[in-house]
Formats: structure tokens, sequence, C-alpha cells
């Protein structure tokens, strides 16, 4: 089965460039705002975009996603609200979009269910911070039946047992977590970066993407050069947050995601 | 009912590692090294030799005779466990583990906190083994335990503030689960309770097993035979299992958990996750868990800020739906009255959590006949709470 996402990394590559994979959280300030940000930040240079679903207790992030999160859920952000604007987005976009969810919000909608909405709603994969795939037998099934490819984490402590046995599950690509530490952290050792991804690439030939961390073009830039996607997270939630609802906050985050799709096509142009 | 949890951390459907990708070599660290500690004679020899001389075990299973006259049923006995060094139960596991850290040489330990009782244990036994030590305590139970606060800084502890949520226990744990992320090479996170991602809850629980066990031979030695009736308040549930576990194959022990009921199960301010919620994944483990349709973990509220919790340790999910072990809840008011009652009849002052399992125990014990037997744990002492019950009657003191 080849699915969306695994289209867009073979034709990034055919075209000698990196995925830009550009998370925003779902519902911040609002999700008019999310839908309006897709379709803006895909002109901007983002090749697929990451949509986190606003969870009560988000264990993995820093205060940064974790207000973006509160805001989300206070503009009356749910799973449900984010599978209607991805069906109203696919009018307008097929940029591949991956959600990024905690489990107990995917438990409590019934895991197949959302399994077959999500799927049908135009969801292209899924990302679960808490869910190693030790405990992903229940989704796998319904994710397997619905075409939704379940998209797994490998850390800087994963061991070589591990780094084997989560890359082989991994669906569309691997997500590489590029620190110990939670989102909005900062990345100092990209040499140690390029080795586990060299690792990961030895196990599985599905796409390597590194977040957590790349918070400057200039990160972008030096991720591409070892990585197939760059993942920013916490870098764009700033912005949103520095401009909230006022009318220039859309456009002002598309320059920051073209600044930092361009860092990245500049880098892969430069020989090696 | 075979041994649980399984190797995967499961009781029944209950348990499980629901944690990030960077914290799951260190839980099987933990796991390995747990269970090789566990088969190891100088481990054990050590841990008890702490808990003889240092915790004061064993502690005293002490009959009630006043209560029981009082209430006019069963015959109550009160397992001890106010009497422990730093005053709660909580010092039994901070101990264990604290000696685990050592034996994986890391030397900074982490813990969250809610009464403040696990942070005292932690800070105490970090103390006394010279490990560094930061406490992660919601902002909201900072203000009433401040004693508890200040007890912790003067054992050389940093303890620090956490202003997200609800902020309290729950909040305290994510943020402690998020320094274990960033720091997890040089630090062991000391977990307080059954919660969180296997092996915890198991090891924990093993831990605490002693109260049970002590609980077992004292009952023996002074009646001749089991009681019939355990009780135990329930935050996670570590003092309930801890003595519950010796006595889950003697079908005939009853075991009931209190859970705080805070203004009212009706009032959806409480704590009862057996009353008002339904499985689902919170900081690790899958159980029962107080939220919304839409799976956002609700807030709660309890006059005890160690029952304040959204979820409750997995096995005590997986002994209700086996029916092993009942559950039920008493109100802020009905926990108050019973501190009062504790107080005036037998001259010990419980914390509020421990108030909580009295409360049930004036329900329950005039409905039994008066030669069967009941076992309380009162799982702390009430000098922690005295300032915020001060405050509560509106006096400065
Ligand atoms: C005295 C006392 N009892 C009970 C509890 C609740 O915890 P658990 O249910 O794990 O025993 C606490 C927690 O802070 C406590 O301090």
């Amino acid at each position: 089965m080849t699915s969306k996402l695994d289209h867009t990394f073979a034709t990034l590559r055919q075209r000698g460039e990196k995925a830009l994979i550009a998370y925003v959280m779902a519902g911040d300030p609002s999700l008019q705002d999310t839908e309006q940000l897709v379709v803006e930040l895909e002109q901007a240079g983002a090749d697929i975009i990451e949509l986190g679903v606003p969870f009560s207790d988000p264990i993995a992030d820093g205060p940064v996603i974790q207000q973006a999160a509160e805001r989300a859920l206070r503009s009356g952000t749910s799973l449900r609200t984010i599978l209607s604007m991805v069906t109203r987005l696919r009018a307008r976009t097929q940029i591949p979009l991956i959600l990024m969810a905690y489990y107990n919000n995917i438990h409590a909608f019934g895991p197949e269910r959302f399994c077959h909405e999500a799927a049908q709603a135009g969801v292209d994969g899924v990302i679960m911070p808490d869910m190693p795939p030790d405990e992903a037998g229940p989704l796998r099934g319904p994710a397997a039946a619905a075409g939704l490819p379940l998209i797994f984490l490998l850390a800087p402590t994963s061991t070589e047992e591990r780094r084997t046995f989560v890359a082989r599950q991994s669906q569309g690509f691997v997500y590489y977590v590029s620190l110990t530490g939670i989102t909005g952290a900062k990345l100092h050792n990209m040499a140690d970066v390029a080795k586990n991804v060299e690792k990961i690439r030895k196990v599985t030939r599905v796409p390597v993407a590194v977040g957590f961390g790349v918070a400057t073009p200039e990160d972008a830039a030096k991720v591409a050069a070892i990585a197939d996607g760059v993942i920013v997270g916490s870098a764009i939630v700033k912005q949103i947050a520095a401009y909230g609802q006022k009318p220039e906050m859309v456009k002002h985050v598309a320059g920051f995601v073209r600044s930092l799709k361009a860092a990245m096509r500049a880098a892969q142009s430069k020989p090696r | 009912m075979g041994s649980v949890p399984t190797k995967q951390g499961r009781f029944g459907l209950y348990g499980g590692r629901y944690v990030p990708e960077t914290l799951m070599p260190a839980l099987l660290e933990l796991e390995k090294e747990y269970s090789s500690a566990k088969k190891d004679r100088r481990f054990q020899s050590e841990l008890a030799y702490y808990l003889k001389h240092y915790v004061g075990r064993p502690t005293s299973l002490y009959f009630a005779q006043r209560l029981t006259k009082r209430l006019g049923g069963a015959k109550i006995y009160l397992k001890r466990e106010d009497l422990c060094h730093t005053g709660a139960h909580k010092i039994n596991n901070a101990i264990g583990q604290g000696l685990l850290a050592q034996r994986m040489k890391k030397l900074r330990i982490i813990a969250e906190t809610g009464a403040g009782q696990h942070g005292v244990a932690t800070a105490t036994v970090a103390a006394m083994f010279g490990l560094q030590c930061e406490v992660y305590m919601g902002t909201e139970d900072m203000q009433r335990q401040a004693l508890n606060v200040f007890r912790m800084r003067l054992l050389g502890s940093t303890v620090t503030g956490v202003d997200a949520g609800s902020r309290t226990l729950k909040d305290a744990i994510s943020e402690a689960m998020r320094d274990w992320t960033t720091n997890i090479r040089t630090t062991h996170y000391i977990l307080g309770s059954v919660l969180g991602a296997h092996p915890y809850p198991m090891m924990i629980r093993d831990f605490q097993s002693i109260i049970g066990r002590e609980t077992r031979r004292q009952i023996l030695a002074a009646e001749g035979r089991l009681p019939d009736c355990l009780i135990a308040c329930v935050g996670g549930g570590s003092n309930a299992i801890g003595l519950f576990h010796a006595f889950i194959r003697d079908k005939k022990v009853k075991m009931v958990g209190v859970e705080a009921g805070g203004l009212g199960v009706a009032s959806g301010k409480h704590a009862a996750r057996f009353a008002g919620g339904k499985p689902g994944v919170l900081q690790g483990t899958m159980t029962y868990l107080l939220q919304g349709d839409d799976g956002q973990v609700n807030l709660t509220h309890s006059v005890s800020a160690g029952l304040d919790y959204a979820a409750i340790g997995p096995e005590h999910s997986y002994l209700r739906d086996q029916g092993r072990a009942e559950y039920t809840s008493v109100t802020d008011d009905e926990a108050m009255a019973a501190f009062d009652l504790l107080a005036r009849e037998e001259g010990i002052m419980p914390a509020l959590e421990s108030a909580h399992a009295i409360a049930y125990t004036v329900k329950v014990a005039p409905t039994m006949k008066k030669n069967q037997l009941l076992v309380v744990n009162l799982s702390g002492r009430g000098d922690k709470d005295v300032q915020q019950i001060a405050n509560m009657r509106g006096i400065t003191l």
C-alpha cells in the first residue's frame, strides 16, 4: 500500500528536496484560523502539516505547546470538530495532513471509529506521543483497514533493539525526536542527531523526519542536510501565539515558514 | 485470578506503558533492575534494615477500643502507618526506590507530591542517602500544605511549583514526567503511588505490601483469625493496595477502598473515579479516569490534597472489575467529622486522606456484628493538615 505520505516523500526526493513538516495546534486561536493557516502554509512551502489535537495533560510538550492546547480547548476544539475541519479543508487542498494526538483523545472517541472517520475526512497519518508501538495493538487492525498510517517515534535514548522494533512498525515516516526532552527544548548536538538518523536508516527504508528543537531557518537547513523531513513545532506555535487574533497573524506565520523552506532549499542546492 | 501484572504490566485491561519513546528504555531498565533487586538478598536485607531502624517498622496494629464502643458494632483495629518516620506510609516506597536509584547509579531523584507526604518522604530519603532531590508540587497544593513545603526545603530539597491545569497532583506528575524525559540519563523518578507506567504500579505495590503482611501477622496474633473487612482511602491507591495485597487470596476478607467524594458525587466536584469515571489513559497507564466525552481530563476536588486526582491505580480498576474489592466514597464534610471523632475518641489526629477511611468506618462498623473484625489503614497523621483545618474554621494560628 502506498500512502499519500509515501508519494510526497518520493516526489520531493526526485526534486532533490526535503520535506518541511509544519506543526500547528488545531483550534489555536480558532479552527477557522487553523484552516486558513493550512492553506497559506502550503503556499509558503510546507510539504506536510501536522495538526495538534489539544489534550488537557500533554506530558511530552513544553510550555509553548501546552499553552497552545489550553487556548485550543478554550476555543471549543475537539477531535470531532478537527475532523470536520479536515473534511472542509479537503475541498481546498490536498497537502498531507497528519494528526498528533495523545492516546486518550482517540481512546475516548473509539479507536475503530477514529481510524475510519479520520481516513474518511482525509487525514493521512497519526502520531501519538504517548503511544509506543508496544501498546498500539488495538489500533493496528482498524488503522490498516482504514489505510491510515501509524507513525511512531524514536529517541536518542532508544536502544538498538528498540530502534529496529519501532522503525519497522512506523508507516509513512519515522519521527526521530532529536533530543532527550520535551517540545520546545533547545537542539544542540547536531552530530549526535546525524549519527542516530544514519542508524535508523540501516534498519528501515521509510523516510526519517527529525523534530523537537528545530527553531530557526539555520536549524532547519542543518536538519535537512541529514534527514528526509524537518518538523518545526514550537517555533511556529510561538509565532501564532505572538499575533493571536490579529489579522496579520496568518501572513506573518506564512512568512516564517517561507524562510524555513528557503533555508532548506538553499542547503540542498549547495554541493555536499 | 492469576498473578498480576503480566510481563507487559497489564492488570486485565488496565495498566501498560503509555509513555513517550524517550522514557521506554528507562522503564525497561527499571523493570529489569527491580526484578534483579527483588531476588537479591543484599537488597532485601538492606531494605528490611531501613524499614526497621529508620522508618520504625513494624507499625502497630492498635485496637481502637473507644471508637469501637462509640460506633457499637465491629471491633476496629487501626494499622498505624501514621507512626512511620515522616508521618505516613509513603516512606515505605521512598526507601525502596531510593535504594534502587543508588543501585542504578542515579544520583539525582525527582518526585511529585500532592499532600506533600510523598515529597517529604522522598526529601527525607534523599537527605539520608545523600542524593540530590527536586520535588514538583501544584501551587494550589503548596498553599494548602505549606508546612510540608517548608519541611522539604528544610531537608535540603528543591520544591518547584507547578502552575498548570488544576495546579494539583495531576499537574505535578506531568511536570515530573517532563523533567524525567529531559534528565533521564542522570535521574530516577520516585513516583509516589501505584500509578504511571509499568513497572511503577507493581513495584510500588510490592514496596507497600509490607503493610498487609504485618497486619496479617498482627491480627492473627491478636485475634487468632483474619479480619472480616479491610478499609483504606484511595488516592492513587498505594496505601490501600499495600494493605490489601497480602489478603487477596483470602476471599472471605472483604476489601473496601474509599475515594474522595468532595462536595458530593452529584456536584461533579469530587475525585470518585469509579462513580464518575470511565477507562482511559493518563500519565502512562490505562485505568478509570474522570474525563469528559471527548477524553479531556476533568478537574477534581477534595479537601484532601492526597486524594485529589483524576485517575486511580490500574490494579484497583482490575480488582473492582473482578469484584474482589469494593469502592465507595465519602464527602469532605464526612471526612472532617471523622477527623474530629478520631482525635477526640482516640487521641489520634488522622491525615485528611486517612480520615476518609475513618468516615466510611463510621458508616459501616455499626452495621456489623460485635464479633466481626475491621482493619482500617491509618495511612498518615494529621499534623500536616492542622493549618488547613484552622483556616477552614476561620482561625488564625
Ligand atoms: C496520609 C496519606 N494517605 C493517603 C494518601 C493517598 O495516596 P495513596 O492512595 O497512594 O495511598 C496520601 C497521599 O498523599 C497521604 O499522604
